[in-house]
């Protein structure tokens, strides 16, 4: 057999040169390996298992929901389901998602480092985020949580049965593998670029995670301790949280979505640097507007901080501080509207080459625009105080996490799934995915729109028998998409075996990790590259004639 | 511990990786800033809320132990910035005596903390302990407030001690003229410290009557 | 290092003068501004540290950049929260 050095066209020069895939075959050499690619691959296998329990829950939900009178599951066990799809899908599936896997694998190899500054922090935090995710699964099925994903207080604190405290303590614990994470990705990008690659040089998917990792950093710990006082409150009755002791219930909610809304864009954000890689590599184009779309990212961030009130317009908020969070709100809507523009205008005049990931990345962005579209709507307080806690809620940040993070991390796996297995997947059947996830995806959750506009609250499963139509559609289009999500895993996992060798550059994108081979080296280039080139340099044949930077 | 000063993966020049551990360390820092960070902001909800009440409660706290265990935080602190620049002048014999100074101020920090705990005890300042009353429930909301934010405080003053005393026994920390360890130990000990002055005004000073 | 260590002290003199100060200042009759001006205090205390003992003073930017995140951020949550808190009660006349 050839191995990857030889697909480069060069002899095996060194032991550097063998794929990083062969490095070592012992378990051992996987569960104590400091190699950004191996713990990359430790998390793509572990959030694929949270995913799937994650859409179980979502199946039993979607079951459930057949019925108005909800016959499948009792309430109790319905607000256990839901709870349990929330807590796995959110901090153990979407969280990591694309940064801990395709992040992980990518970014070193993208600016030319021979892994992440801190190697073995890298894979304390895989650890962390194991132990965690295991504690909260034996938490969650064992004793039941029925808070929802959000804790809310004084139902987590008082009145909640299950294991609430032993529950948020999981996700305490998992955000340290988050904060360790971000902290890696942010000394990685500042200490460890290639010779050349300058700040204006460095793709956007790099941007967002940068903004990404800087929302890890200073969001996550005031998850930590929110959590911290609910556990004690709940324990000890500290009542920070309890009105009976003077605390203020509200306090939870500032805390808590002072982490969780900059949180859906720690979901987004690297999304957003996916669809930048697969729009250009696709059209064969310049970004249009690199700096635009790399300062949005960081916008994005730092705006993503100021508008957490509008989950809380009807808690009793003040109406003032209202009207503040209302309008930044509406703000954050400009740098995400500044992306979409500038993806579509990168694809004007393109050499377009349609492919999967284009697939995957032009459905992402019809679904983010519905998303965040509906997010400007949910952010004007009258049409709030109309539709909170609605399935129109529910639908929105579906489209947002659902519709946009996880279209781009399929559309992520099969991008670079040529450089991180050095196989080639069958193309048609991964169009066909594409297509059928995308219109899975709108049979699910468009009626949800439309349930939540007429009135049907969530986390509710029994329900008026007008809604049934709508909700029979949106269960019907669930099960489609859980045919979409599963297509990958057959013809993925079957090109391991059968799937041809991939080239060093299958889409003859620009980008140093396609100058490394299909898998790359254990310490991802043989040579030290040097960056004499802008991002997106394209066309290829002509270096030359484009001086980017 | 000579293998600090050696060189791993992936880094190619020990300058970079030395700044790349204090970003690190830095970024860190920022984000233990962030977890107290959570803590203010529940403590100024609480002033908001009930402004009298609030400073009523801070008047049974002794202000003379916290100004003094600021006092003490501040010493220790100057002695780990003395570790560090005697260490970065080649003087490792001063450095650890600076180390050790360090650690027995925090250590006597810790001391008059659970002094002064002892005394809120016997006064029936602690909630659910025999004997606890409170004024009002604001009182007891903010004995509560006190106790878990000291307490999260002195537990990082345990693990900032921790790190000296590994900084202060490796002798090679000492002699490296780049003060890697002692440097980041000396960092998360002068945060300790910077919370500590935080917590201070919220804690002790609204009511010194 | 001589003159560096005389220096780290005169910071350390300049340290307990600001916690005199802040203790003469909480027991003045000075009304709504007592608050404001010991937080005033913590901040020129906690400057003072960063500064001269975290030797911010020597970092480059980015070290600087992040510490002062944290502040901005800080400052961020606390005037956002507090404009809830501070206005709740106006509508409910």
């Amino acid at each position: 057999m050839s191995d990857a050095a030889l697909d480069m066209g060069k002899p095996a020069e060194e032991v550097e040169d063998i794929s990083y895939l062969r490095a070592g075959h012992s378990l051992r050499s996987w569960f104590l390996t400091t190699d950004h690619k191996r713990i990359a691959i430790l998390y793509l296998v572990s959030i694929v298992f949270f995913f799937l329990i994650g859409g179980a829950a979502a199946a039993m939900i979607r079951l459930d929901l057949l019925t108005p009178a909800g016959d499948l599951m009792t309430n109790e066990g319905y607000n256990r389901a839901f709870s349990l799809h929330g807590i796995i899908m959110v901090w153990f599936f979407l969280i990591p998602s694309i940064p801990n896997t395709i992040g992980n694998f990518i970014i070193p190899l993208m600016i030319g480092a021979r892994d992440l500054a801190f190697p073995r922090l890298n894979l304390l935090s895989w650890y962390i985020y194991i132990v965690a995710g295991f504690i909260a699964l034996a938490v969650v099925l064992g004793g039941g949580v029925d808070t929802g994903w959000t804790f809310y207080t004084p139902l987590s604190t008082m009145y909640a049965n299950g294991m609430v405290a032993a529950t948020v303590i999981a996700v305490f614990i998992s955000g340290f593998s988050t904060i360790l994470t971000g902290i890696n990705f942010i000394v990685t990008i500042h200490k460890l670029r290639a010779p050349g690659m300058t700040w204006s040089r460095l793709p956007l998917f790099i941007w967002s995670h940068y903004a990404v990792s800087i929302i890890f950093v200073l969001a996550t710990p005031v998850l930590a301790i929110t959590l911290l006082l609910v556990a004690a409150e709940r324990l000890f009755g500290i009542g920070v949280f309890d009105p009976a002791l003077g605390g203020d219930p509200l306090l939870f909610q500032h805390l808590f979505w002072f982490y969780s809304h900059p949180a859906v864009y720690i979901m987004v954000l690297p999304a957003m640097g996916v669809i930048s890689e697969l729009i250009t590599s696709a059209a064969h184009k310049r970004i249009f507007g690199y700096w635009f779309v790399a300062i949005a990212s960081i916008a994005i961030a730092v705006i993503g901080f100021l508008v957490w009130g509008h989950h809380m317009f009807v808690s009793g908020q003040s109406l003032y501080a209202s009207a503040v969070f209302s309008f930044l709100s509406v703000a954050v809507a400009v740098p995400s509207a500044i992306k979409v523009y500038n993806w579509t205008a990168t694809l004007y005049k393109g050499d377009i080459m349609i492919d999967a990931p284009l697939l995957f990345a032009l459905g992402f962005i019809g679904l983010f625009v519905a998303g965040g579209l509906t997010g400007l709507m949910l952010a004007m307080l009258a049409i709030d105080v109309h539709v909170h806690d609605t399935y129109f809620v529910v639908a929105h940040f579906h489209y947002i996490m659902v519709g946009g993070t996880v279209t781009a991390f399929f559309g992520a796996l099969h991008y670079w799934w040529p450089k991180i297995t050095g196989r080639l997947y069958n193309e048609t059947l991964a169009r066909i995915a594409a297509i059928v996830i995308l219109v899975g995806f709108n049979v699910t959750f468009f009626p949800q729109f439309m349930l939540g506009y007429e009135g049907m609250p969530r986390r509710y499963h029994v329900y008026p028998p007008e809604f049934q139509l709508l909700q029979v559609i949106s269960s019907a289009g669930a099960a489609l998409l859980a045919v979409g999500y599963a297509m990958p895993a057959f013809y993925l996992l079957w090109s391991l075996k059968k799937g041809p060798r991939a080239p060093a550059n299958p889409w003859g994108a620009t980008g140093l990790e396609w100058t490394t081979s299909s898998p790359p080296p254990k310490h991802n280039f043989t040579q030290q590259p040097v960056v004499v080139r802008g991002p997106y340099d394209y066309p290829l044949e002509h270096p030359a004639s484009r001086a980017n930077a | 511990m000579p293998e600090q000063r050696a060189l791993h993966e992936p880094f190619h020049h020990p300058a970079r990786q030395r700044q790349a551990d204090r970003l690190g360390m830095i970024l860190f820092l920022a984000s233990e800033a962030m977890l107290f960070g959570g803590l203010f902001a529940a403590a100024m909800a609480l002033r908001l809320l009930y402004p009298a009440d609030y400073v009523a409660a801070s008047g049974h706290l002794k202000l003379w132990l916290g100004t003094a265990n600021t006092a003490i935080l501040l010493t220790s602190s100057l002695m780990a910035a003395v570790a560090v620049e005697t260490a970065r002048g080649g003087r490792p014999r001063l450095s650890g005596y600076a180390l050790v100074a360090a650690i027995l101020l925090g250590l006597l920090f810790l001391g008059i903390k659970g002094y002064e705990y002892g005394s809120e005890y016997r006064e029936g300042l602690i909630p659910g302990l025999h004997g606890a009353h409170f004024e009002g429930r604001v009182q007891h909301l903010f004995m509560n407030f006190y106790f878990v934010s000291t307490g999260l405080h002195a537990l990082h003053v345990i693990g900032g001690i921790a790190l000296l005393t590994i900084a202060a026994f490796s002798r090679a920390a000492r002699q490296d003229r780049t003060v890697l360890l002692i440097g980041n130990a000396a960092l998360y000990w002068h945060l300790v410290d910077i919370i500590w002055v935080f917590l201070y005004p919220t804690l002790y000073l609204p009511d010194v009557s | 290092m001589k003159g560096l260590l005389i220096q780290l002290g005169l910071v350390w003199v300049a340290l307990l003068i600001l916690l005199a100060a802040t203790v003469i200042a909480a027991h003045l009759p000075l009304g709504a501004a007592k608050p404001w001006i010991s937080y005033a205090i913590a901040f020129a205390k906690a400057a003072l540290i960063l500064w001269v003992f975290m030797e911010m003073r020597k970092e480059g930017a980015i070290a600087r950049l992040a510490m002062m995140a944290a502040m901005v951020w800080l400052i961020m949550m606390m005037t956002l929260s507090a404009s809830d808190y501070l206005t709740r009660g106006w509508l409910s006349g």
